[in-house]
């Protein structure tokens, strides 16, 4: 990824002043000018990634010609839902639940010290309900009823996914409205940048109540498969451990996001940002350990309450405590650590081991745990189609981040008028 | 912030409680389900079954499913696996060797009282007619959360169709409102399957047992499995010897999901009113704020 560093040089020096939008001529053209590639396009980044991406639309076209099953997916009639849920709609809504946590964290508990990061964070959440929750549409059997449950007169209203499906779109809504500030300042919009900026507060709390809802709802959708999940996994509980881990997850992914950008985007940042950066991250830590610490808590009083103890001696035992131990344990003592000794390197690997053990997680209840007595030989595993899709989506939304990143003040500064006092 | 930002906020946050309102399903959840005496129903008697797949035959015909070969080879072969209903058979009949013999179960969808799938939802493409049948529609969405939870795994999703449909038994919902019997229960040469109203297939099932003691088991499947169905099993050896799941209790299904979905009401109210209370408590003094709104912009 060397080359983005060319990129961003060029752009800083170019990006002096907004461009002055009167009309819609004007957007056009402003629009025209951004989206032209800027620097090195060969970049071994891109040159990776493309092939993937174009493969992977390929796919999606198979998908909708032939239908989810194979030879696109390894779908069944036992596993109704697979990696593109339990991946890229279930885990990735986790992981992008960093948004709603900063949000909290930066507008209402006002601890400005996050300041510098909300935006590309926010950003991160918006794309990723965008992309990976919006990957649910290639997942739906009979997509082009998408639009079923917002409009029409056959509302589930009694269903715990019809609640997701809104709170989704709805969350969608805010998040844009939160990030709209900054699409503003880039288009040099500066009336509306105003008007925009006081709804922050407002899309804020109203995002939050939202993501609060569905990430608990999305852990809400599995507890009509009592008679599927293992006993150590079912719990009724799940609503509020998918809710309590969303928060651990979400930040780990600004934590391991952020380490990224930091060497992509670097030189967009000021000095202050990255003398800021690592206290930032160890209070990410901190707010991550506990949590964590919380929900070990939490998954032990279960265990006892759901009389489960006696199954941990067992194949599925061993398993359920690699998840605990290996991956919510074990990095829960490498924040704690981390966070003592202001190691930055320990907590960007904590966060890291963090992540893999959300992946587990919801692949434990979407596909591994689920239906858990099927003999190995008939268990679902993604098809390589299933793979490179998933792969393709989360490209492409790195790719559309990239973009933004380079073409609106999410890192560097803001333009001068947007900081002056009104 | 000043006086007019907060009453923006203030009216997001009624409007955040006036849409929870509108999605919050709490209290229509609460609601009766109608009685279920009024549902129809099959009571299947396993002992009466002899395995000739004709219900298999009449199912697929009615329904324009792929028409099996029921010729008895056929049937000797196929019989040695245990199979499921799928996406082309709404109803099979499995073959289980017991302590009484060679045992004949038909099994398709059970038309709980109060089935998952239709509580699973979203778009009342599975619904709950007031007759009891459980029938699927072309406005579903395909998201196959009814397969997740229904208990006797039984909706089946055509995944190798571009244009997909959900698969499962219906009754005959149209042959009902034609009043004509499922076809399944037409066919039957031994009158294994009985079509009544719960109320009288239940007492029917009570009466065969009492009459008959030594034959049957003294438990009617689905009576109270999963808050109960309007199929209902009658058996001479204990259910778990002939393909039955005994660890699915008598909560309805849909009873699982409450807990969640009556706390969402309450989240919705009040988490913003947390939240905007937070934050107008860590508010600080005039020159404090100044500087912060300074800073918010960096
Ligand atoms: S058996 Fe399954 S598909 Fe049939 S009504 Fe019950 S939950 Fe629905
Ligand atoms: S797959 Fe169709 S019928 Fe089943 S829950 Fe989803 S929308 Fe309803």
């Amino acid at each position: 990824m060397a080359g983005e560093k060319l990129e961003t040089v060029e752009i800083v020096k170019e990006k002096g002043e907004s461009p002055n939008i009167k009309n819609l001529g004007d957007f056009w053209n402003f629009l025209k000018k951004e989206l032209v590639p800027r620097g090195h396009i060969a970049t071994p980044f891109n040159i990776i990634s493309l092939p993937i991406m174009l493969l992977g639309y390929v796919f999606i076209v198979l998908r909708l010609a032939y239908g989810l099953g194979k030879p696109v997916t390894n779908l069944n009639q036992e596993y109704p839902w697979g990696l593109w849920i339990g991946f890229d709609v279930v885990t990735g809504v986790a992981f992008a639940g960093g948004a709603y946590v900063l949000c909290f964290i930066v507008y209402v508990l006002r601890a400005e010290k996050y300041h510098p990061i909300i935006r590309a964070t926010v950003l991160n959440g918006f794309l990723a309900y965008l992309f990976y929750a919006g990957a649910i549409v290639l997942d739906i059997g009979r997509w082009w009823n998408i639009y079923n449950p917002m409009i029409g007169n056959n509302f589930g209203v009694n269903a715990v996914m019809f609640l997701v499906a809104w709170h989704f779109f709805l969350y969608m809504l805010a998040a844009l409205v939160e990030f709209s500030p900054t699409i503003a300042e880039w288009l040099g919009m500066k009336r509306l940048r105003k008007i925009l900026g006081a709804m922050t507060l407002g899309a804020v709390i109203f995002g939050i109540t939202l993501s609060t809802l569905h990430q608990s709802g999305l852990g809400a959708l599995m507890m009509m498969a009592k008679s599927k999940i293992h006993p150590l996994w079912y719990t009724d509980f799940i609503p509020i451990l998918y809710f309590v881990s969303s928060i651990f997850a979400g930040l780990s992914l600004v934590i391991f996001e952020g380490s990224i950008s930091h060497k992509v985007f670097g030189h967009q940042l000021d000095e202050a940002h990255h003398k800021h950066y690592d206290d930032i991250l160890v209070g990410l830590a901190r707010i991550c350990a506990v949590t964590m610490f919380g929900y070990l808590f939490l998954k032990a009083i279960l265990l006892v309450h759901e009389h489960a103890v006696p199954y941990l001696n067992s194949a599925m035992g061993f398993w359920y405590l690699f998840e605990v131990i290996g991956f919510i344990l074990i990095p829960c003592l490498m924040f704690i650590s981390g966070a003592q000794q202001k190691n930055t390197a320990t907590i960007k690997f904590a966060a890291i081991l963090t992540m893999v053990g959300i992946i587990l997680n919801r692949l434990n209840y979407t596909f591994i745990v689920y239906n858990w007595y099927v003999p190995l030989s008939e268990k679902y595993w993604p098809a390589p189609m299933e793979l490179i899709i998933t792969a393709s989506i989360i490209l492409t939304e790195v790719w559309v981040f990239r973009w933004m990143v380079n073409r609106m003040p999410v890192l560097r500064k803001p333009p001068a008028w947007a900081i002056e006092k009104h | 912030m000043d006086r007019r930002n907060f009453l923006k906020i203030l009216g997001s946050g009624v409007a955040g409680a006036a849409t929870g309102n509108l999605l919050t399903p709490g209290r229509t959840l609460a609601k009766e389900t109608p009685s279920a005496k009024e549902f129809y129903g099959i009571l299947v008697d396993t002992t009466r079954c002899i395995g000739c797949r004709r219900c298999e035959l009449g199912c697929a015909e009615v329904n324009g499913l792929p028409v099996p070969d029921i010729s008895e080879s056929k049937n000797e072969n196929l019989l040695k696996t245990i199979r499921k209903t799928s996406d082309t058979q709404y109803t099979i009949i499995n073959r289980y060797e017991t302590e009484k013999g060679k045992i004949f179960v038909p099994k398709r969808c059970m038309h709980c009282n109060q089935p998952g799938c239709v509580a699973a939802c979203l778009v009342k493409a599975m619904r709950k007619r007031p007759s009891g049948q459980v029938t699927w529609d072309l406005n579903c969405i395909g998201c196959r959360l009814c397969m997740i939870s229904c208990p006797f795994d039984i909706p089946k999703f055509e995944y190798n169709k571009a244009i997909p449909r959900i698969q499962k038994c219906n009754l005959c919902y149209d042959r009902y409102n034609n009043g004509v019997l499922p076809a399944c229960v037409e066919v039957c040469p031994t009158q294994a399957l009985m079509f009544g109203s719960r109320k009288q297939i239940l007492e029917e099932g009570k009466r065969r047992i009492a009459a008959n003691p030594d034959k049957y088991i003294e438990h009617i499947y689905g009576e109270y499995e999963v808050g109960g169905t309007s199929h209902l099993y009658l058996s001479s050896v204990p259910f778990e010897q002939i393909g039955f799941r005994k660890d699915l209790g008598t909560v309805a299904y849909p009873k699982y999901s409450t807990g969640f979905l009556y706390a969402v009401p309450f989240i919705f109210v009040l988490w913003p009113i947390v939240m905007l209370g937070i934050n107008r408590a860590t508010k600080k003094s005039k020159e404090d704020e100044e500087h912060h709104e300074e800073k918010e912009k960096h």
